[in-house]
């Protein structure tokens, strides 16, 4: 019994370092293409991880004023609705899928996109638009919404990540 | 004339910090956790926030998010950070007695 405690011991001390920092790049700009890397984001400052969002592509209607408040579940090419493809192409299918989730959300204490936002900023996460998507959609800084702490160039991403774990989702 | 006399006893805590009778807690071990993680001084507002987490796990059997931490407690999530920059919800709870919030918001 002693020998096995003492082999537990020695896989501990194997444990690699705690995570001190996460740049998370999300790329899409569905429900459960932007959610997940929220929560992430939140759940690292929970922890006392540093934490910064990078929206990149489809990714930035997140951040994007006249889009935040459209994001929706995608119903169509989405196995895992569990939706046979002609009937998510139905009109108002992902408005109300959408719509159910986000009662379920709610229930679960997840806030809106926006107010998500608003508390990983407020709680010390960055949140940050890619250049070069930004020049694609033709967008103005004056586009997003006032949580986004500038638009950086893929170099200047990584010149801020230095030491960070990088997580694409 | 009669003393009092207060003794120090061992406190069953989980590998974390946290400890796991939280009947047990007393301010004067908040004061203690607090300083072991780093927080020299529990200022009014960290008891406004360690207090009301205890008070919520009490009434509820769970910890509150750091959502409706931000929202209920009276102190904003800015704040709640600069008190407790290793995590709020975690360090309060931590602090206040109650076992580690288990919610990932």
């Amino acid at each position: 019994m002693t020998e096995l405690l003492e082999r537990i011991d020695i896989e501990h001390e194997a444990i690699a370092e705690p995570l001190t920092k996460v740049a998370i790049v999300v790329s899409k700009g569905s429900l459960e293409g932007i959610y997940p890397a929220l929560i992430l984001a939140n759940g690292a400052r929970m922890e006392g991880i540093e934490a910064d969002l990078f929206f990149t592509f489809f990714g930035l209607d997140a951040i994007r004023k006249d889009r935040q408040a459209k994001i929706r579940v995608a119903t169509v090419g989405n196995p895992g609705m569990h939706i046979p493809t002609l009937v998510g192409v139905i009109p108002g299918m992902s408005w109300l899928a959408t719509k159910m989730m986000a009662g379920k959300m709610d229930e679960l204490d997840i806030p809106p996109i926006g107010e998500f936002l608003e508390l990983i900023h407020d709680s010390g996460g960055g949140i940050y638009a890619c250049h070069a998507s930004v020049e694609m959609f033709d967008l103005e800084p004056d586009d997003f919404v006032p949580q986004v702490d500038g638009i950086l160039t893929v170099g200047e991403f990584y010149e801020r990540s230095a030491g960070a774990q990088v997580v694409f989702t | 004339m009669t003393t009092i006399e207060i003794t120090r006893r061992a406190l069953a805590r989980d590998p974390e910090g946290f400890l796991v009778d939280s009947g047990e807690w007393t301010p004067e071990i908040a004061v203690e956790i607090a300083q072991e993680s780093g927080i020299a001084e529990l200022t009014p507002r960290h008891w406004q926030v360690v207090e009301f987490m205890r008070e919520r796990y009490l009434e509820t059997g769970t910890a509150p998010s750091i959502r409706s931490l931000g929202k209920e407690s009276g102190v904003p999530i800015k704040e709640l950070y600069q008190l407790f920059p290793k995590g709020p919800a975690k360090l309060a709870a931590k602090i206040g007695g109650i076992p580690k919030p288990r919610g990932c918001i």
